[in-house]
């Protein structure tokens, strides 16, 4: 490609003057091997053009707008944590209502016997420890007899 | 009209809508969101689209509008921010003058250019748009729009030949 033509064309092309085949023509010529050496720093500029093209919008096609999403997800956070609650709170009441009932009647009358028994003994242990206290009383009688 | 083809009918512009945005925006992330918004808006008004001649022609002007809505929330931010205005200066120009890349070099000078030439040299140097489109999009005349790339390249021009000197001597 002749010098002048280029040089021709760059002064159009800075009034803004040039037609788009004939920037298209520019950028050929500067991103060939051969510009010549005064042009050398358009060089960079032109090639900017064409790489700034490359640039692609990597992402996926939202069909739905990015506040709606959020809000979407402040709504179904707060139904989780509803939930969450709903469920550790019934969860407690089902303990306290759980007092340990039995549906046959024999049974449980042994239960509760068993755990009469099991109240009288621990009950007596304390009885048998004050038995001592009582010897004491006795000896101290014999001794002090008033 | 269904996903399918509206996915159809917006492949070939995605890109220049996030291209646009990103020239306007500069931060990747902030482009990418605002695409996002812009083609939830498109799909929002997807059974009114067939009244528009060009939807690309429609889409970039959404994406105009709402680039430079979001500068003017941010900038309105920044002035609670004193010190903000400080900051750039001499140091960013000598870091720039440092820069080896060329190429990024282009980029920081085109994304210092005032917001409308900027856009007018995305649609026109790197998307290849006729001016008549541009016009369109910018709601200016074909002349204004030649004026003001026009000037847009000469800054580049001026800022290049500048660098170049520089790296030679």
């Amino acid at each position: 490609m002749e010098l002048d033509r280029i040089e021709i064309l760059l002064e159009k092309y800075f009034e803004g003057e040039t037609s788009i085949a004939e920037e298209k023509e520019l950028k050929a010529y500067f991103s060939s091997a051969d510009v010549a050496q005064h042009l050398e720093h358009y060089k960079a500029m032109f090639g900017y053009f064409s790489s700034a093209k490359e640039q692609k919008f990597e992402q996926q096609i939202p069909l739905k707008s990015r506040k709606l999403q959020v809000a979407w997800l402040s709504v179904a956070a707060s139904i989780v944590i509803m939930l969450g609650m709903f469920t550790f709170y019934n969860r407690n009441i089902n303990q306290s209502e759980d007092l340990g009932t039995y549906n046959d009647p024999e049974k449980a009358f042994e239960e509760t016997q068993k755990a009469l028994n099991l109240l009288s003994k621990n009950v007596n242990v304390g009885v048998e420890s004050m038995q001592y206290v009582n010897e004491y009383q006795e000896s101290k009688n014999l001794i002090f007899k008033n | 009209m269904n996903q399918t083809e509206f996915v159809k009918l917006i492949t070939p512009f995605k890109d220049k809508v996030f291209r646009l945005a990103k020239r306007l925006l500069v931060s990747t992330e902030e482009a990418e969101d605002a695409t996002q918004e812009v083609l939830v808006k498109l799909w929002d008004k997807k059974n009114g689209l067939d009244k528009y001649n060009s939807v690309e022609a429609f889409a970039m002007t959404i994406t105009k509008n709402y680039c430079l809505d979001q500068l003017k929330s941010k900038r309105a931010g920044n002035l609670q921010i004193v010190h903000n205005n400080y900051t750039d200066g001499q140091a960013g120009m000598q870091k720039q003058l440092e820069d080896r890349d060329s190429l990024g070099w282009v980029e920081k000078i085109i994304d210092g250019l005032p917001e409308q030439q900027r856009m007018i040299v995305q649609f026109r140097d790197v998307e290849q748009y006729e001016f008549e489109e541009i016009a369109k999009m910018m709601d200016m005349n074909e002349t204004a729009v030649r004026v003001a790339l026009s000037r847009a390249r000469k800054t580049i021009r001026e800022f290049m030949t500048k660098t170049h000197n520089y790296g030679i001597g």
